[in-house]
């Protein structure tokens, strides 16, 4: 078997060992008295017993070291409890084996050494527990609030208290020897320094101050009890005192008594003021209250109703109310244990009384945040103190505060109202901070959706057939973009693919953007020319959009049959044109005037359509703004040139390779600038 | 940023504008053509010499007027464009519906019918 060695197990081990030792020493006590009568000698050193004894104090101490535990306030009252049974069996079993003796008294049987001495251990090894078991209470009360002072001060006294135990060996009387006397005095005068140690008291509510004042009583009466039936002489001794020979007993006797005393008297004293210190608690347990960030779910009428609550206990007004503008400009008024006609007829009684007293506000200097102090007569009411309730520096309602007697509100009284008063201010601020906090969430999370809806506005394939392979790129700089491109199959070899960018960016353009795609998607069912495509398009878009925006395009038709691209551009971006023969690129500067510029029929004398029969491997690429413009950090554009070169030295890959080496190209101009528009681009390469 | 110099010349209005036109700064250049056109200037010349950047939201500035511009035959003139500028312009195809005009004697002689 493991064993492990916790605190448990140590417990267990001690007990067995005290009782082995107990048992030794009553078998040698039971083996003394038959050697005593047949006159042997035992051959027994005589310290021996006495070092058992010792040991046996000793297990019982490491017992009840791991026995009691962990000591909190709200189990004060446990613990002297069980003090307080521990004691109660002790001495009800002495007493029974009292009347026993008594009851036998005068038979043979009271005099037989056995019983005598069997009583005797029973009796002592009874009271030794209960002695340890109240010591170890006791120490963990001292302990309760602990410094460093009083927890080296408390290691030197048990310290000396283990050793004290084995001073029995020596064999002294406390009666003859002024060592001992000397010894005594000394470890009594700690014994009595520590008791001073009563600090958990003062954690005790009044009814728990009432439960330990008795149960210590009860603990007091046991421990005289005990030091009567241990020390003090039978009535026809001469002597007082029993002779006293075990040091450790002893002192232990003086500390548990003192502390019992101390303790009892402590509480006495304390019992009329607890009541105080019970609401000075209170109070703080308000102001917690007060300060934690209201929950989800709960509102403002949550703290103010705490605000009020709190104070008036705290002034022991007889009524109140609070009143508070809301941010929607309605007044909100909460009252306690009055009425609203009632508070109106008081209200004119305030503003109207002459004995007004005025308290500065200690955290503004703007006298309107000053508190008021009013005496009033004619009034159910004699006082009424008036606070005015900040939040974000800004008086937005007041907390009056009524009582039935003249000049009842205190100086603290007025303390704790101004800081319940401020800390309620900051708890509503962030209240309705956080209520921002979540709106904002929201918007964000509506910027969301918003995004996904518009991704869905893109196409997730492109029309392609075997004459031409088709790959498109888009990134917006904010949630939402204005860029967009899309293809439509006219037929089985002829191909639509749009691109196009809103002006402005962010939610508008992307407004914008999603209207396009509508006209894109009608027009082009009607297999329309480049040049009606845009007209139509332009008349479309002059009712929708407003007077300041624009929409750039390039309308292209891809015949695969008669490999010819036909396009028209509504002021997009010339587009890139790779002409593999040549090994050259280009761009396609026609002429053109972006979407909803020039809202009337003249718009058509601006677009000009051009076509060209490619040939393979020549690569289309149509881009938006936000490349070619795309700046870095000395202010310099990504620009028409750079795009040239790298098209005509990657025109060998595929259009997915282009597009990656044209951002990863843009990337690396770009460095740590941010993204300050949206990019999209289209590689289109023929077969 | 943008900053916007109004001066009174004989018989027109040059307007210079300075730095970058985006979306939040094309705000003001929207503002002050609007006072210049609602002050009842017929001749309105604007500096372009210093403006390094526009964005589609300033052109969109300028392409709302083109339609008041025709409508009440105001001499609305750009000069001095930087070649990125204009290139802008061209792109769009505003150039062919506003009057740019490479400097500010080009632009004035115009004005004076030479």
């Amino acid at each position: 078997m493991k064993v492990r060695f916790t605190g448990k197990f140590y417990m267990r081990l001690s007990l067995v060992l005290a009782i082995l030792l107990w048992l030794i020493i009553m078998l040698i006590d039971f083996l003394g008295n038959l050697a005593d009568r047949s006159q042997v000698d035992l051959g027994i050193a005589p310290y021996l017993p006495t070092l058992f004894l010792n040991l046996f104090y000793i297990f019982v101490l490491i017992y009840y070291r791991y026995r009691v535990t962990k000591v909190e306030s709200a189990n004060f009252v446990d613990l002297l409890w069980r003090v307080f049974a521990t004691g109660l069996v002790t001495v009800v079993i002495s007493l029974i084996i009292m009347l026993f003796n008594n009851e036998i008294g005068g038979t043979t049987l009271a005099e037989n050494p056995f019983l005598q001495s069997a009583f005797y251990n029973i009796n002592k090894v009874l009271i030794s527990v209960f002695l340890i078991s109240t010591f170890t209470v006791w120490k963990k009360l001292i302990l309760y609030q602990r410094s460093r002072r009083l927890v080296l001060s408390w290691r030197i006294f048990e310290a000396t208290l283990l050793i004290s135990i084995f001073f029995n060996l020596t064999g002294l009387v406390l009666q003859d020897s002024l060592i001992f006397e000397i010894v005594f005095g000394v470890m009594a005068i700690m014994a009595i320094i520590l008791s001073a140690n009563l600090k958990w008291v003062a954690y005790l509510n009044f009814k728990q101050k009432w439960k330990s004042v008795l149960l210590i009583l009860l603990i007091t009466i046991y421990i005289f009890y005990f030091l009567n039936f241990l020390y003090i002489a039978p009535d026809n001794s001469p002597d007082v005192f029993n002779p006293i020979t075990e040091l450790f007993v002893i002192v232990l006797f003086v500390f548990l008594l003192f502390y019992s005393l101390f303790s009892l008297l402590v509480i006495l004293f304390n019992l009329p003021t607890s009541s105080v210190f019970e609401r000075k608690m209170e109070e703080a347990i308000n102001f917690q209250r007060l300060s934690q960030s209201i929950q989800q779910g709960e509102n403002e009428d949550e703290i103010f109703d705490v605000l009020l609550t709190s104070s008036m206990n705290a002034v022991y007004a007889d009524a109140g109310w609070i009143e508070i503008h809301m941010p929607n400009g309605e007044l909100k008024v909460i009252s306690n244990h009055i009425g609203r006609e009632h508070i109106n007829r008081i209200k004119e009684n305030i503003i109207s009384a002459k004995s007004r007293q005025i308290i500065k506000n200690p955290l503004s200097v703007d006298p309107d945040t000053d508190r008021v102090l009013v005496n009033l007569r004619r009034s159910s009411y004699k006082t009424a103190f008036v606070v005015p309730l900040l939040i974000q520096n800004e008086v937005t309602g007041f907390m009056y505060l009524m009582n039935e007697v003249s000049d009842s509100f205190n100086k603290e009284m007025i303390n704790i109202i101004n800081t319940f008063a401020s800390q309620a201010s900051v708890s509503v601020e962030n209240f309705r901070l956080m209520g921002e906090a979540l709106l904002n969430e929201r918007y964000k999370e509506e910027l969301n959706i918003a995004k996904s809806v518009q991704q869905a506005l893109l196409p997730k394939s492109l029309d392609h057939n075997d004459g031409f392979k088709i790959h498109a790129f888009t990134e917006a700089a904010a949630e939402v973009g204005g860029d967009y491109y899309d293809t439509y199959k006219l037929d089985e070899h002829r191909f639509a693919v749009v691109i196009g960018d809103v002006s402005g960016n962010g939610t508008s353009a992307a407004f914008h953007m999603s209207q396009m795609k509508g006209i894109f998607q009608s027009l082009v069912q009607l297999d329309l020319d480049p040049k009606t495509f845009l007209v139509d398009a332009n008349n479309a878009l002059s009712n929708c959009l407003e007077r300041t925006s624009f929409i750039t395009l390039t309308y292209f038709i891809i015949d695969t049959d008669k490999k010819t691209l036909e396009f028209a551009r509504a002021g997009h971006c010339p587009t890139l044109y790779y002409d593999k023969k040549e090994k050259h690129a280009k761009y396609f500067e026609n002429k053109g005037l972006g979407l909803g510029i020039l809202r009337n029929e003249t718009f058509a004398n601006f677009i000009e359509v051009s076509k060209i029969k490619y040939k393979s491997d020549d690569i289309l690429v149509l881009y938006t703004d936000g490349i070619s413009e795309a700046t870095n950090q000395e202010n310099e554009e990504f620009g028409y040139d750079r795009m040239k070169t790298l098209l005509e030295q990657n025109s060998h890959y595929d259009p997915v390779m282009v597009q990656k080496v044209f951002i990863s190209k843009l990337y690396e101009f770009c460095k740590e600038t941010d993204l300050n528009d949206d990019y999209t681009m289209v590689v289109i390469k023929f077969n | 940023m943008i900053e916007i110099k109004k001066e009174s010349e004989n018989n027109y209005l040059v307007l210079s504008v300075e730095g970058e036109v985006d979306a939040s700064s094309s705000i003001h250049l929207d503002k002050a053509i609007r006072e210049a056109f609602d002050d009842g200037n017929k001749q309105i010349l604007i500096d372009c010499t210093n403006l390094n950047y526009i964005s589609s939201a300033g052109l969109g500035v300028f392409m709302s007027y083109i339609e008041e511009i025709n409508q009440n035959a105001i001499n609305f003139m750009l000069f001095g464009l930087t070649e990125k500028v204009l290139k802008v312009f061209g792109i769009l195809g505003l150039d062919q519906l506003l009057n740019i005009k490479e400097d500010k004697e080009a632009a004035v002689a115009e004005l004076n019918g030479v």
